[in-house]
């Protein structure tokens, strides 16, 4: 049974190679069938490999598939490592894949892409099972490169627009960055260890030296927050949501952008044997990111745009997990985010599929009637991010705050405001798209108070950055100018609202995985274990009661930040446009800066190198190059073409050599 | 060691290969320089045969076999060219082929 | 009496020599390296290479020769030859230098050197014949096939190789392409293959 793990990352790589040789042909829909029905496989295939893992020993299974790179001591092989962590991953990986498979066959229906989408996906999905199924750190990274590189192709799969195309080059600018630490990180364990076999190097961790230690994880962790969007390296997931919904779903949700935390997870043996304020960094890049994100998200019109800061910011909960030591709540914290964060990117898919493309909420409104599986489960997700008792998301952000606080206190403050943030801004969304009026209705006997309420949206933003994508300035338009007539939005058909419901489902019992007590019932924490072994994770000294404290202070979070997104956005208690600061809108200035200070002293800089570059360096090979062009000129006259003066010049050698020879030999 | 005449030989040959250079080096037809090609080669073989019997050993006359056997293949080939380059251009000196000057 | 012979095939050699390089008719310069041809046949017998000599007369004077003024009559480029002007500035002093470099040299070496300018030991491979044990075209042929028959079968290819070549260089061409007219040299050193500046 856990032989078939091969096949694993084997059949969407089938799927991938079919595409590409048939796809075309294949055409719509059955190209999209074909792929899902090989995620599909592996995700049955995963499930089959999983009730067999459960019977090897140490829940540890791995298969050398053949030789790769042998050079001398270096050798990486082609194999497959097993474990109870990366089993996990593989089953998350595949299940939400799979469904997502279903969903794009609607939602990419009639795209003259058609195929070529479901071709990445396939090759996405196939990258994501390297990265988390190899062996070894190289065969890692080269899953790493190759979910980006899906990623890059899926965000600007809309290449015809400008900023489609923008937003891929961002993406793989921004990732090039982290990248390059990824690397730094694998030639320095290699370095260290001689081997980047994770069975061979992760039992050495405890006895390396601090510093080298240190040094790995923090290059790892800097690869880490390039991969999974966190400060400094985040501006590339919100631009990110230019591709397909179906991809940020994937890709910029559940999948691609927990691959960072995967990897710190793998290597916990090295952050334990690491000096002790290095998981502490960790921690607060996290919690820091998770806040900071959540404070963006509060403010944003696009409906794509709040989930992309929203992902930003449950990723930040993940990395503080990994810097408290609680390695399987990120891990869990990862499973449920990956349900309900899919779900609600496929549920605003969904809104936008239904209102024809129209991304921005301040359009939608009362939608709950018109698409109702969508909103069911749009409201299931809501309530699972927000941490709602008892759906999924409440038990998994909960495990990370009471090992937070465990951890410092202050970690645990910061990380209960942005739980408040993000019960509040998803409050809102759910608020402006659900509820309310039909705005998008030019029949609306509210238009004239829509109208005001999009302007008065409006007016906060004093000044939009190019890069931000929003509509810029007051919004003076109206519906019936913006909407064709007779404009009702629809419900999707079955293949986008099965994943939802199938999802809806996950995000509501996905707690179950893990729940607080007792003992018994920390089923994916004591399935996890033997691979955090060696990472000294955290002990909760925590009795019962106070865990039941806890839980009742998040709860009361969570209720907190729906009731004030409640009295604002539902009974319009207060000016919407008090609680959205422009800063906010714009993302606190973030990428304006940046594109301010390219644009400005950066550009100067490029300008003065690329000066530089043209008289230093050029000037030095172009002058070489006249140096010899001017030699040539005069060296060209010695090449007469006549064979007898060559001839001569034959001669002369000879006599001279002979001469040469005749003073060695002047002995007599 | 020889003989008293072995100087003369030698200088013979000298004064023979001198000439044929010269006149590689002077005329202008084709022909007429693979002749003094011809006459170079047999300066030297007249040294080789010399050589031999200054030591008493027939490989010098070995050589000269080997020598006149190049010679003919190399008479062919430069005459086959000179056929090649008169076909195209008639009457060519060695000095007007210098397509491939600088 | 060898003296005798010596200076007499002597003189006709170096007459024929000068024949080659100085008669204005490339036929008569042929004809000049006949005789050379011939007076160094005599030599070698005079130093008791009959093989050789008999060698001489037939492959060269019998071939190649013949082969040079077959193809001086078939080509028609037996027109003379204007010694008197010299198109290349001072290759002919420079080539008289060269040349009496080389005899100069070659001379010094055979003077000075006197017995002691052939060097190593005598009788390496075999003693030359005596003419009555052994002759020398019987020597020459047991050293051919046995101490120096790889470059013996290197020579056959060697002779394939030139005689496919020929055959190959000597074709008829279809539609023989006309040799371009070489340019006159120009004195400009800006004749270049690309663009002064720019292309970056």
């Amino acid at each position: 049974m856990v032989d078939l793990v091969w096949l694993i990352p084997a059949l969407p790589l089938a799927g991938f190679v079919l595409l590409v040789l048939a796809g075309r042909r294949m055409g719509e829909p059955f190209a999209g069938w074909l792929a899902t029905a090989m995620v599909a496989a592996s995700f049955a295939v995963s499930v089959i490999v999983f009730l067999g893992l459960r019977n090897e020993p140490g829940h540890v299974f791995t298969q050398t598939l053949f030789e790769w790179i042998p050079a001398g001591d270096f050798r990486v092989d082609v194999g497959i490592y097993l474990d109870a962590l990366s089993m996990t991953m593989v089953l998350f990986v595949t299940g939400v894949a799979a469904l997502i498979h279903l969903y794009s066959i609607g939602y990419m229906h009639g795209d003259p892409r058609f195929p070529k989408f479901f071709l990445y996906l396939n090759l996405f999905v196939f990258s994501m099972l390297v990265l988390v199924l190899g062996d070894n750190l190289v065969l890692t990274f080269l899953g790493w490169e190759g979910v980006g590189a899906c990623s890059y192709f899926l965000i600007s799969f809309w290449f015809e627009d400008e900023a489609n195309a923008s937003a891929g080059k961002k993406a793989f600018i921004t990732n090039r960055v982290g990248d390059w630490g990824f690397m730094i990180g694998i030639f320095a364990t290699f370095f260290a260890f001689g081997s980047v076999t994770y069975a061979r190097f992760l039992p050495l961790a405890p006895g390396l030296a601090a510093t080298t230690a240190t040094f790995i994880v923090l290059m790892l962790f800097v690869g880490a927050i390039g991969k999974s969007a966190q400060i400094p390296l985040y501006i590339w997931l919100p631009d990110a949501m230019a591709g397909p919904t179906p991809v940020s779903a994937l890709i910029h949700a559940a999948t691609m952008v927990t691959a960072g935390v995967y990897v710190l997870c793998r290597v916990n043996p090295l952050i334990a044997s690491a000096y002790d304020w290095v998981p502490s960094v960790i921690a607060w890049v996290g919690v820091g990111t998770a806040l900071f994100a959540a404070t963006i998200a509060t403010s944003q019109y696009d409906i794509k745009k709040v989930l992309a800061y929203s992902t930003i910011s449950q990723i930040g909960y993940m990395f503080l997990a990994v810097g408290v030591g609680a390695y399987w709540a990120a891990i869990f914290h990862m499973v449920t985010h990956a349900f309900f964060k899919a779900l609600l990117f496929l549920g605003a898919g969904s809104f936008i599929h239904g209102m024809h493309g129209e991304q921005d909420m301040r359009w939608m409104g009362a939608l709950r009637k018109l698409m109702p599986v969508t909103s069911v489960t749009f409201i299931i997700g809501w309530l699972a991010i927000a941490g709602v008792p008892p759906f999924s998301g409440f038990w998994s952000k909960d495990e990370i705050l009471t090992y937070a606080l465990a951890h410092n206190p202050g970690l645990y403050a910061v990380g209960l405001v942005a739980a408040l943030l993000t019960a509040y801004y998803m409050s809102r969304q759910v608020f402006m798209v659900l509820y309310g009026d039909a705005r998008w209705s030019a029949s609306s006997e509210a238009e004239a108070e829509a109208k005001a309420r999009v302007a008065s949206a409006g007016a906060g933003e004093a000044e939009v950055s190019a890069a931000d994508g929003q509509p810029a300035g007051t919004v003076t338009e109206d519906a019936a100018s913006r909407f064709p007539e007779g404009f009702r939005p629809h419900e999707s058909p079955w293949t986008m609202t099965v994943p939802l419901v199938v999802l809806a489902v996950l995000a509501a019992i996905g707690g179950v995985l893990n729940l607080p007590f007792p003992d018994s019932l920390h089923v994916l924490e004591h399935w996890l274990e033997p691979v955090f072994v060696l990472g000294q994770p955290a002990e909760l000294t925590y009795s019962d009661l106070s865990i039941v404290g806890l839980l009742v202070v998040s709860t009361v979070v969570a209720l907190a930040g729906i009731g004030i997104a409640a009295v604002v956005f539902l009974k319009g208690r207060i000016d919407a446009r008090r609680v959205e600061p422009a800063v906010l809108q714009n993302a606190w200035y973030v990428d304006s800066s940046i594109a301010a200070f390219m644009g400005g002293p950066g550009y100067e800089l490029a300008d003065g190198t690329a000066t530089a570059d043209r008289l230093v360096v050029d000037g030095a090979v172009n002058g070489i190059g006249r140096a010899t062009r001017w030699t040539a000129a005069r060296a060209r006259y010695l090449q007469s073409g006549f064979v007898r003066a060559y001839a001569l010049m034959v001669a002369v050698g000879a006599v001279l050599l002979g001469a040469w020879v005749l003073t060695k030999v002047a002995a007599w | 060691m020889g003989n008293d005449l072995s100087t003369a030989y030698l200088s013979l040959s000298a004064v023979l290969f001198a000439v044929g250079a010269f006149g590689l080096l002077v005329r202008r037809n084709p022909l007429v320089m693979v002749m003094c090609v011809e006459l170079m080669l047999n300066a030297v073989n007249l040294t080789f045969v010399t050589f031999g019997r200054m030591l008493d050993d027939v490989t010098g006359q070995v050589i000269v076999f080997f020598v006149l056997v190049v010679a003919a293949a190399e008479v062919v080939i430069g005459l086959a060219i000179v056929v090649a380059v008169s076909r195209r251009r008639p009457g060519a000196t060695a000095d007007d082929l210098r397509v491939l000057r600088g | 009496m060898e003296a005798t012979i010596f200076f007499v095939c002597a003189v006709i050699a170096l007459a024929g020599a000068f024949g080659v390089v100085l008669s204005r008719n490339p036929v008569h310069a042929a004809l000049s390296l006949v005789a050379t041809l011939f007076a160094i046949a005599v030599l070698f017998l005079n130093q008791g290479a009959q093989l050789l000599a008999a060698v001489q007369v037939i492959v060269y004077t019998g071939a190649i020769v013949v082969l040079i003024l077959f193809v001086l009559m078939l080509l028609g480029i037996d027109k003379e030859e204007d010694l008197r002007v010299e198109p290349l500035v001072g290759q002919r002093t420079l080539a008289f230098v060269v040349a009496a470099a080389i005899f100069g040299a070659l001379l010094a070496v055979v003077i000075l050197g006197g017995a002691n300018v052939v060097t190593g030991a005598r009788s390496v491979t075999q003693p030359l014949a005596d003419g009555v044990q052994m002759t020398d075209i019987r020597q020459i042929g047991q050293q051919l096939f046995s101490t120096y028959v790889f470059p013996l079968e290197v020579t056959a290819g060697l002779l394939t190789v030139a005689v496919v070549g020929a055959v190959v260089l000597a074709r008829r061409v279809r539609n023989p392409q006309p040799l371009p007219e070489p340019e006159p040299l120009d004195e400009d050193e800006d004749r270049l293959l690309y663009a002064e500046e720019g292309a970056d």
